[in-house]
């Protein structure tokens, strides 16, 4: 009998963590491949050299969490075959090719555990692509990879537990923050009274964070509707709706988000299936409770599925390394898997609180003039995708990005694709659930020619001879 | 040249690194990225492919794709994702 591939988890972040442990803990050698040089994932992320900043300082209240993944990973590394600074742009059944340095490394594995994280979920504004407007994430990793604040006057915009947060590590960094601008209504806040007896630490440190960023002078305003941001070749003022009045704010730095979305592109090369999901409102690969996917052997963990949350990812890579372990006929720790969804049902309970606190502006599509830019890579306006929706009388996504390039570009719709179908479901009045998703395709990221043809080479040399 | 776009709050007194931007001798810092380094002299990374409009990056994390740069060698690299190295001619097209 020949023996069986190992399992390969894709990203370092908390989820790819704890199922690669999970995994070793069973006598696997799983290969974990990553994007990042550190293991961490983007939310604890760690700088490329020590920065004279302790984990307090960087990781704030989850400064202990940071640690111990960091801790337990490092552990690790002499019995997994760990990938760093590696993408995975490439997958078929059971061969993933990794890109690192320009060289092409094939893998084959037996058990894909997708740990791929999310990035930041944003809606085109005007202005967005001027210097200076960066993704909430961006600006955290900015300050705490970096060490560097995106301006000297900062001004944070959109929704998200992620606004307050990253508002209030600027804060706390010295970086003049000059507001905070919050998409959501003040009454949307009363929800988190009910995720209060959910979470008491999560919820207290979020009202205690905003409090802390109105005593020092920081202002916060709800319900802001119209937000542009103005500047020639540089940010230059943010301008805004809010109550009864429009106000215009100077500022030199915006960070941006309206909470996260997954990155599902691996998932979708696997052939999992997709279904839209109303509190995520994406078309998220589906996943039971113990993170199966439509197709054996295949796992997703984390946010790579659904927005759930860092405490929640390092609950999900464990689980569906379980998962793994019971399908490949390994012992497993049952009584650690049912806990294990037990704590995931309550995070998503909170998570329901969350999305009610941290509304998504799903109005956008209403507003948005026709000269904003709405593919930033391709450089399509709102108004010309408009326009091919009704010359072509389009309704289907991956229809709209062949006729108006529209998610064709580099980052291939994932900073526009959620902007994309919004607008193409308000333009054809169909619900965004029926509007599709864009497909992804090989390379999921952008890799060089010459690597490509490196490839091809090595494995025509590698054909058996005729 | 233009003001920077990021101020450094760390890592102020870590070994220089110099590269030239544009032509422009300049000096990092041991851990920079080119997006840093570079956005800690300069306010922009690279002019559009369409429209000749100014970019600096917006995610920061690999997924945006906003943020390549060319050195004079024609080879192009990720800022958010490339270490700084020692002697890189970093051409951005964004200054004249």
């Amino acid at each position: 009998m020949s023996e069986r591939a190992q399992p390969l988890i894709v990203g370092a972040g908390p989820a790819g963590i704890r199922a690669a442990m999970a995994l070793v803990a069973a006598g696997l050698l799983p290969v974990v491949v990553d994007e990042a040089p550190h293991c961490g994932g983007q939310i604890y992320r760690q700088p490329p050299v020590d920065d004279g900043r302790d984990a307090r300082a960087r990781y704030g209240s989850e400064a202990a969490k940071a640690s111990r993944l960091h801790r337990d990973f490092a552990a690790l590394t002499e019995r997994i075959d760990y990938r760093p600074q590696s993408l995975l742009w490439n997958l078929r059944d059971g061969v993933a090719d990794l890109a690192r340095d320009g060289v092409n490394h094939r893998v084959s594995f037996d058990g894909l555990i997708l740990a791929t994280g999310a990035t930041d979920r944003v809606l085109p504004i005007p202005g967005w692509t001027l210097p200076g407007v960066f993704t909430l994430g961006g600006a955290q990793i900015a300050l705490k990879a970096q060490g560097c604040a995106i301006g000297s006057r900062v001004v944070f915009v959109g929704s998200g537990p992620l606004l307050y947060l990253v508002a209030w590590q600027y804060q706390q960094a010295g970086v003049t923050v000059a507001a905070v601008l919050d998409s959501a209504p003040l009454a949307a806040k009363f929800n988190l009274v009910r995720g209060l007896p959910l979470a008491p630490p999560i919820v207290l440190r979020g009202m205690r964070m905003a409090a802390e960023l109105r005593l020092r002078g920081t202002a916060i305003h709800f319900g802001v509707e119209s937000v542009r941001i103005e500047g020639t070749t540089r940010v230059e003022a943010v301008v805004f709706q809010s109550g009864r009045g429009g106000r215009r704010l100077a500022c030199d730095g915006i960070g941006y988000g309206l909470n996260l979305r997954s990155e599902t592109q691996l998932a979708d090369l696997a052939g999992c299936a997709f279904r839209y999901d109303p509190r995520d409102r994406a078309q998220l690969p589906v996943r039971d409770s113990s993170g199966r996917s439509s197709i054996p052997g295949v796992y997703l963990a984390g946010d790579s599925a659904r927005i759930a949350g860092a405490d929640a990812a390092e609950c999900g890579g464990e689980r569906a390394a379980l998962a793994l372990l019971e399908d490949r006929g390994l012992p497993h720790d049952r009584a650690q898997a049912i806990a294990l969804e037990a704590e995931l049902r309550k995070v998503d309970r909170l998570r329901d609180v969350l999305e009610a606190a941290f509304p998504y502006p799903s109005h956008w599509a209403d507003d948005i003039a026709d000269d904003t830019l709405l593919c930033r890579c391709e450089e399509i306006s709102a108004g010309e995708a408009r326009q091919a929706i009704k010359d072509f009388s389009l309704t289907e996504l991956n229809r709209l990005k062949a006729v108006s390039r529209v998610g064709m570009g580099r980052c291939q719709g994932r900073v526009c694709g959620t902007a994309a179908a919004e607008l193409l479901a308000r333009e054809t009045k169909r619900d965004i659930a029926s509007v599709g998703r864009l497909r992804a395709q090989p390379p999921i990221k952008p890799i060089a020619f010459s690597m490509l043809s490196d490839d091809e080479t090595s494995e025509r040399q590698h054909e058996p001879a005729h | 040249m233009a003001m920077p776009l990021l101020h450094r709050i760390a890592r102020n007194a870590h070994a220089p690194i110099a590269f030239t931007l544009d032509g422009v001798a300049c000096e990092g810092r041991a851990g920079d990225t080119l997006l840093t380094a570079i956005l800690c002299h300069g306010d922009s990374l690279r002019l559009s492919e369409f429209l000749g409009q100014p970019r600096a990056g917006f995610c920061q994390m690999g997924a945006c794709q906003d943020c390549w740069v060319s050195l004079d060698s024609g080879e192009r690299l990720q800022a958010c994702a490339t270490p700084l190295a020692d002697g890189m001619r970093i051409v951005t097209g964004a200054r004249s």
